[in-house]
């Protein structure tokens, strides 16, 4: 399953009760876009949510939405970056998708 | 959603899980999504409930929204197992941070912890956030 | 719209459903009744009073297939079923008995 997160990680609790919901079971995996990027960011107070759900699934971001806030130089290793094909390319290889608001 | 929905009579089953994360009154998240629950019934699906975060303060029981004069969806929720929806899963983790047990809601559900949600979730063919 | 019952005045959609739950008594009953060309008998009595207490205890208007099954359950299989109410009802138990009950249109009623 893939887990799209669009909302600052500072603005509400979607990523850390994605990240809780999705990284205990197998064979899912999380992509950041828009807002949502902030959560790939080092340094944040989420960072080591974040790398902690690294060990169990994969982390993706969308590019496009970490330039144009300027924060695409401060991108947590190991997280995937995409960009809009890429973004296409995940939710079909994914059995299904869950977007958090 | 891109999911194409086969509503023919004999159609293929899917399932839809619909995963309640808003407290009811502060935004029109819940009711709408209890709506749609309500109408996904009549395509005869395979339809559950999840409830997360503040999702679980929609099944509280003793809401009393008179004085506020706004409508108390909360009795409708009872009326889900007419409707042959009967599939209410509540995460443990969410109800336990808010101090709230199995007890003071007021609809009986399934228990899940975070991880088997996660699985739950993973094995819809549908899933729509409120 | 407006429906005009014993010289007051009662708010209506523009399908005619009425728009306060609480302008509901016998005679805009009867007069809403009237508009969908139905005499009113003690088995549509029947159905619409457990339309409002279906009401009352869910805040929601039934969709034709629970109602049905409800009526069997509590008024007996000869009741809950297509047929009878349909005969009672015969533009759709969901659209005209919610009406003559002042309730909403059900959910999910196109």
């Amino acid at each position: 399953m893939l887990h799209i997160i669009n909302k600052s990680p500072f603005e509400n609790n979607s990523l850390l009760s994605c990240l809780r919901v999705a990284s205990a079971a197998k064979g899912h995996a999380i992509l950041f876009i828009e807002d949502g990027v902030y959560g790939v960011m080092q340094g944040t107070a989420v960072e080591k949510s974040v790398r902690d759900a690294m060990a169990n699934m994969a982390v993706y971001a969308l590019n496009p939405d970490l330039e144009a806030r300027g924060v695409q130089g401060r991108v947590m290793d190991g997280v995937k970056l995409v960009d809009y094909d890429g973004f296409v390319d995940l939710v079909a290889e994914h059995d299904n998708v869950q977007s958090w608001l | 959603m891109s999911e194409e929905m086969d509503m023919d009579e004999g159609g293929t089953v899917k399932k839809f899980m619909f995963v309640n994360r808003k407290a009811p009154y502060g935004t029109i998240y819940a009711l709408e999504g209890l709506e749609v629950v309500l109408i996904s019934a009549a395509f005869d699906q395979d339809v559950s409930l999840a409830f997360l975060d503040d999702g679980v303060y929609e099944l509280v029981k003793g809401q009393n929204t008179k004085a506020v004069e706004m409508k108390n969806f909360s009795s409708t929720y009872r009326a889900l197992e007419g409707y042959d929806i009967e599939k209410l899963y509540v995460e443990r983790e969410s109800l336990e941070a808010r101090g709230l047990s199995e007890g003071d809601l007021l609809v009986d559900v399934q228990i899940l912890s975070a991880a088997e949600m996660g699985e739950m979730m993973a094995a819809q063919d549908v899933v729509i956030s409120f | 719209m407006a429906l005009e019952v014993n010289g007051k005045t009662y708010e209506t959609d523009e399908e005619g459903f009425l728009l306060n739950l609480n302008d509901w008594n016998e005679d805009v009953a009867k007069a809403l009744a009237q508009g969908e060309n139905i005499d009113m008998t003690e088995n549509h009595w029947e159905v619409i009073n457990f339309l409002r207490e279906y009401y009352n205890e869910y805040q929601i208007a039934p969709a034709v297939r629970v109602l049905t099954k409800a009526i069997g359950k509590k008024l007996g299989p000869e009741k809950g079923n297509s047929k009878y109410l349909y005969d009672l009802f015969p533009f759709g138990p969901g659209k005209q008995a919610c009406k003559i009950a002042g309730l909403p249109k059900p959910t999910g009623c196109i």
